[in-house]
């Protein structure tokens, strides 16, 4: 290699990036930012910013008031509400309680499932297709729907779990009449409700890796799980943060099936944070549901952040 | 060979874990109560539709499956609409408008409903909106907006800028250019959209259980809800409020089951 080519694109250079900016300059004018199109997102800035922005920022005011919701009059209390919430109010610990327990469950148990579910629905059989179709259903019922499903499911009188038990000559269980138990039978039912979604999540994740990769293992021996290992896990952990983070932020927000399957208000064993916030509101003590809500939020940005830490130290293919 | 047939085990017997609850549903609610408990997988007597008559007529839920229809069907395309605005601008304007723009609507995910439902409840006290459809369907807008700025959006920013050029070189204003070409060519992620938006607006319970008070202006799923109260254990009256709730998205479900998925991923993987 001479130093010709270097020296001739050196030569070159000026010119080919006068060129370039002609013609960039040349295809920018027409594209000249009209600055009518400054009006197009005004109308969904407004609102947001009207009805979500303030009021959010409002509820931070509120939570340092012993507002009451109607009189004129309030004070400002400062941390008084957080403080009661954390140290006086075994109603509020015990949400919190259980809303991490609850989360906690679903989290690691959807995940599983739906990882399952997808592994043996990733090929596009006829047959796989059906039952993904199938799977996905429950996730478009609502809330209140699905906790009367359960609700019947559950019934220890005449619920269909202890009929199915009682045919086979087995006593059934009391469920959610069962204050030890009645957050794990909302979990499971909370699994039902939303695995469909997070299975079809990791399927699109799994149709992205490349066949070759799996052939080329099984030319090498490698077993089912090995190949599972070293080439499946590493490609869906993409996804898996993703049905996390999804799952930890439904979880925390199963206010509606709590409602649907517990009644208004719940009874403690499954009170979370979320019908807490809604009972305390309801009590027309504002300004701690304020507080109450703005640590329900805190809880939410807390727990995703150290899922985001721990989820980064998956191996990423070894 | 054991592999295959355990992978047909699992997905067999959660088949049956979806199916025959729903079955169970869609029998019962066609018998009486005591139907129901003598034998809860039987074909019901008679195709009697008393209970859906009772829930109808009885129960106020005729006039909350018109109100659900009202606040969805005009919270869906007004949120479409404003979202495909926003993501139209965000997607021709340039460097920190843009992204700004964008920063600030979409970071509203961030923020789940409990967190201001207080002072929103406040708000619409003050604008005198509570008890009043409209509230709803403010707080829909607003609670799904930035999602859906942010599937619309990122949508829009895929398209080939030179159809937009091309137009403007026509001398199509931006109205011309975002009703004509970004939004036809927008139509897989509205269609996707769209029924994501259809799901959490129809299946929307926390906002009307705090701004509706009258039983006329309520929609299904908190008319559902005040059933629980009042018919603990009259499961064939609860299960064709569960069937007359859920008709709608199944119907739609059962044709467009294509972008019921493709929707709800958008969502889920961006939520």
């Amino acid at each position: 290699m001479s130093i010709h080519p270097g020296t001739a694109a050196k030569h070159k250079a000026p010119e080919d990036q006068t060129a370039a900016s002609a013609a960039k300059v040349r295809r920018r004018s027409p594209t000249r930012v009209n600055p009518a199109l400054y009006l197009f997102p005004l109308p969904a800035v407004a609102v947001v910013a009207f009805f979500l922005v303030m009021p959010t920022l409002q509820a931070f005011q509120y939570a340092i008031t012993d507002w009451n919701g109607f009189s004129a009059a309030f004070n400002y209390v400062g941390l008084d509400n957080f403080i009661r919430a954390f140290t006086k109010d075994s109603l509020f610990t015990n949400a919190l309680t259980n809303n991490l327990k609850f989360v906690l469950l679903v989290v690691i148990a959807q995940t599983l499932f739906s990882l399952i579910l997808a592994l043996l629905l990733t090929k596009n059989s006829r047959g796989s297709i059906l039952l993904r179709a199938l799977f996905f259903f429950p996730t478009i019922l609502s809330s209140v729907s699905v906790a009367f499903i359960w609700k019947f499911i559950y019934d220890p009188n005449f619920g269909l779990a202890n009929s199915v038990l009682r045919t086979v000559g087995v006593d059934g269980g009391a469920y959610l009449g069962n204050d030890a138990q009645a957050l794990y039978w909302v979990a499971v039912t909370q699994v039902w409700f939303h695995s469909g979604q997070m299975m079809v999540v990791y399927i699109a994740g799994l149709q992205a890796i490349p066949r070759e990769l799996y052939e080329a293992a099984e030319m090498d021996g490698a077993n089912k799980w090995q190949q599972f290992k070293s080439i499946t896990w590493p490609f869906v952990a993409p996804a898996t943060s993703i049905v996390v983070a999804y799952t930890t932020v439904q979880s925390f927000k199963a206010f509606d099936l709590i409602l649907g399957i517990a009644g208004n208000p719940p009874k403690s064993s499954l009170d979370i944070l979320s019908t807490r916030i809604y009972s305390t509101f309801a009590n027309s003590e504002f300004g701690y549901a304020a507080a109450q809500s703005i640590i329900f939020m805190a809880m939410i940005a807390l727990v995703t952040w150290l899922q985001r830490r721990l989820l980064r130290l998956t191996p990423k293919g070894d | 060979m054991l592999a295959s047939l355990s992978r047909r085990a699992i997905l067999a017997i959660y088949a049956v874990i979806i199916i025959v609850p729903l079955t169970v549903v869609a029998f019962g609610s066609f018998k009486t109560t005591q139907e129901l408990f003598a034998g809860p997988f039987s074909l019901p007597h008679s195709l009697s539709a008393d209970n859906f008559t009772e829930v109808v007529g009885g129960q106020n839920l005729g006039s909350s499956f018109m109100n659900s229809v009202i606040v969805t069907g005009i919270s869906v395309p007004l949120t479409l609409f404003l979202a495909s605005l926003a993501g139209y601008a965000v997607s021709r304007l340039k460097g920190f408008m843009s992204w700004a723009i964008f920063g600030f609507l979409v970071l509203g995910m961030a923020i789940p409903a409990q967190a201001n439902m207080v002072p929103l409840y406040v708000l619409f006290g003050r604008l005198g909106l509570l008890d009043n459809l409209v509230s709803l369907i403010l707080a829909n807008v607003v609670s799904t907006l930035p999602i859906a700025v942010f599937i619309l959006g990122g949508f829009m920013r895929t398209l080939p800028k030179e159809l937009y050029e091309a137009s403007s070189i026509d001398g199509s204003g931006p109205w011309k250019t975002y009703s004509s070409i970004a939004l036809p060519l927008s139509a897989p992620s509205i269609a996707a959209a769209a029924i994501f938006l259809f799901v959490i607006h129809w299946n929307e319970l926390l906002y009307p259980l705090l701004f509706i008070q009258t039983p006329g202006n309520r929609t299904l799923p908190l008319a559902l809800l005040s059933f629980q109260g009042e018919f603990q254990t009259n499961y064939p009256l609860l299960f064709a409020g569960v069937i007359l709730a859920s008709l709608p998205v199944v119907v739609a479900y059962v044709f467009l089951q294509r972008y019921f998925v493709a929707g709800i991923t958008a969502g889920a993987s961006k939520g």
